[in-house]
């Protein structure tokens, strides 16, 4: 694992001695008759799920697929923020843990992830809303995780660009240091290629079309590609989750909706954190090739529709100027969608379903990328061991049963 | 950007409408608790033709029930709706 894959002199055999084509990061594979594992959905969830049911429980026999192409759903599609700044103890420890590995994770997966630590900054802008941010940092930090209180002339020092004279004054904000960015899409390959390396069939171009069940117990599921016979079946597929559970009469509490985010044409540095703001809905970043990163509220209605709606767009452009006026300036560049799974108390469902051999990992709703290394860890536990770690217990989907709700609404920093 | 034929009004822009999620939720009468969960914490969701309210806020005030497809926005139909009973919170 530890080769010399991406190392200065293959860059410059590649570039510029003409060495021929870069290698395959992970293997074509083809599809055997039956698995011990299939993951359903090639995203970083499913991926993570696999490389850790391969590397750290040692299981071999295992597939993932993957209706379109790698890390072409809600994992290339999103904001690239990592952050573990929750209020509610079960959410700190989960999301501290994916941090944490995410923290790591580069030197594990033997690939830059580019994780940039720059710090997550969450605006107030009343005095009301600077006290419940003075209770929500002093939550975290009994959590024990990083989050302190900026004053006004502190977070001007750190981001001179931010506005003045708004429409909505900031007053303050909270930060926590340790949250920041992370290239998504390194991510993917990172567990693709680690996972592949250790004999997981990697699948793309596979669409599952429905998950054969048979006395309570899952047999496999058949794709595009015929049936695969399996062990166990885990879901991974976000918006596609209930679609595969409704022909079984099970469905998940999830409400699928579209969200968005643009980038606009690369500027020099402008921006040093990611800044976020729950009063006028935007979360603002600049990548490292200098566009900046623009993300907001969901369009607002139920749709699995992967393009956003016009007005949510406007709505997010004029947020992200009433913050940082200079971006009146730029122009997008681009823009793109995700539908997102979003659960009643905007907190995931992990674990095993009312079928045996069947679990699922799904209702990240916006907030899915931090999760991957935690969310994947613990899925690939469940179903090497046979039941939930104690990390993702409170998770489950008997929580809405007995109204143990961890409501993270407000832990998205924008209202979706 | 949706563009609604309000059987009062014509056609309006999205932006003048508010979305009131799934038609037809039943509140349950008994105090079972399974209906209750499901009343609260499901809700339909299907990957195409969805029956859903729309109130029309900056407009006539009233609620529509709108067919619309949600995996590609088309609308199938617009008529006069019944508002879902006030969730209990």
């Amino acid at each position: 694992m530890r080769s010399s894959r991406y190392s200065l002199w293959q860059l410059l055999r590649h570039g510029y001695l003409g060495g021929g084509p870069w290698p395959r990061a992970w293997r074509a594979a083809q599809p055997k008759q039956r698995y011990d594992v299939v993951i359903v959905g090639g995203g970083g969830h499913g991926l993570a799920t696999a490389f850790y049911l391969a590397r750290q429980h040692g299981l071999k026999n295992i597939a993932v697929l993957e209706r379109g192409w790698l890390g072409g759903g809600n994992s290339g599609r999103n904001t690239q923020a990592v952050r573990s700044n929750y209020y509610h103890p079960q959410s700190a420890r989960f999301y501290e843990r994916s941090l944490r590995l995410y923290e790591s994770l580069g030197s594990e997966l033997n690939i830059n992830i580019m994780l940039s630590q720059r710090g997550v900054v969450t605006l107030a802008h009343s005095d009301h809303e600077m006290d419940s941010m003075r209770r929500w940092c002093n939550a975290i930090r009994l959590n024990g995780i990083d989050s302190e209180l900026v004053s006004l002339a502190e977070l001007y020092e750190i981001e001179p660009q931010l506005n003045r004279a708004g429409r909505f004054p900031i007053v303050g904000a909270f930060i926590q240091r340790r949250g920041g960015i992370v290239r998504h899409d390194a991510v993917v390959w990172g567990y693709a290629r680690a996972a592949s390396a250790l004999g997981v069939d990697i699948i793309e171009q596979c669409a599952v079309e429905s998950l054969e069940v048979f006395n309570g117990r899952v047999r496999g599921v058949r794709t595009r590609l015929g049936l695969i016979e399996a062990g166990q079946v885990a879901l991974t597929a976000a918006g596609q989750t209930n679609r595969l559970l409704e022909p079984l009469g099970l469905q998940l509490p999830i409400v699928c909706s579209t969200l968005q985010a643009m980038v606009t044409e690369p500027v020099k540095p402008l921006l040093r954190t990611l800044i976020n703001s729950p009063t006028v809905h935007v979360y603002l970043s600049q990548s490292d090739h200098g566009e900046i990163v623009i993300g907001g509220g969901t369009d607002g209605y139920d749709s699995y529709v992967q393009r956003g709606s016009l007005p949510t767009l406007q709505a997010n452009a004029a947020a992200a100027t009433e913050l940082v006026p200079a971006l009146k300036q730029l122009k997008i560049l681009r823009t793109w969608a995700g539908v997102v799974d979003i659960t009643p108390d905007t907190s995931p469902i992990i674990g095993r379903l009312p079928f045996e051999g069947l679990s699922v990992n799904a209702g990240w709703g916006t907030g899915g990328f931090k999760a991957i290394p935690a969310g994947g860890e613990a899925l690939a536990a469940t179903i090497a061991t046979g039941h939930e770690p104690e990390i993702v217990a409170p998770f489950g989907l008997n929580r809405f049963e007995g109204g143990h709700l961890i409501d993270e609404s407000a832990a998205a920093g924008v209202a979706h | 950007m949706l563009r609604i034929n309000c059987p009062h009004c014509g056609f309006r822009d999205e932006t003048e409408f508010r979305y009131g999620g799934p038609a037809g939720v039943v509140r349950p009468t008994g105090p079972e608790r399974a209906a209750w969960v499901r009343y609260l914490y499901w809700r339909r969701n299907p990957a195409g033709e969805n029956a859903e309210l729309w109130l029309h806020a900056s407009g006539c005030r009233r609620w529509l029930e709108l067919r619309r497809d949600t995996r590609t926005n088309v609308i199938l139909g617009v008529r006069d709706g019944t508002p879902n009973p006030e969730p209990v919170a």
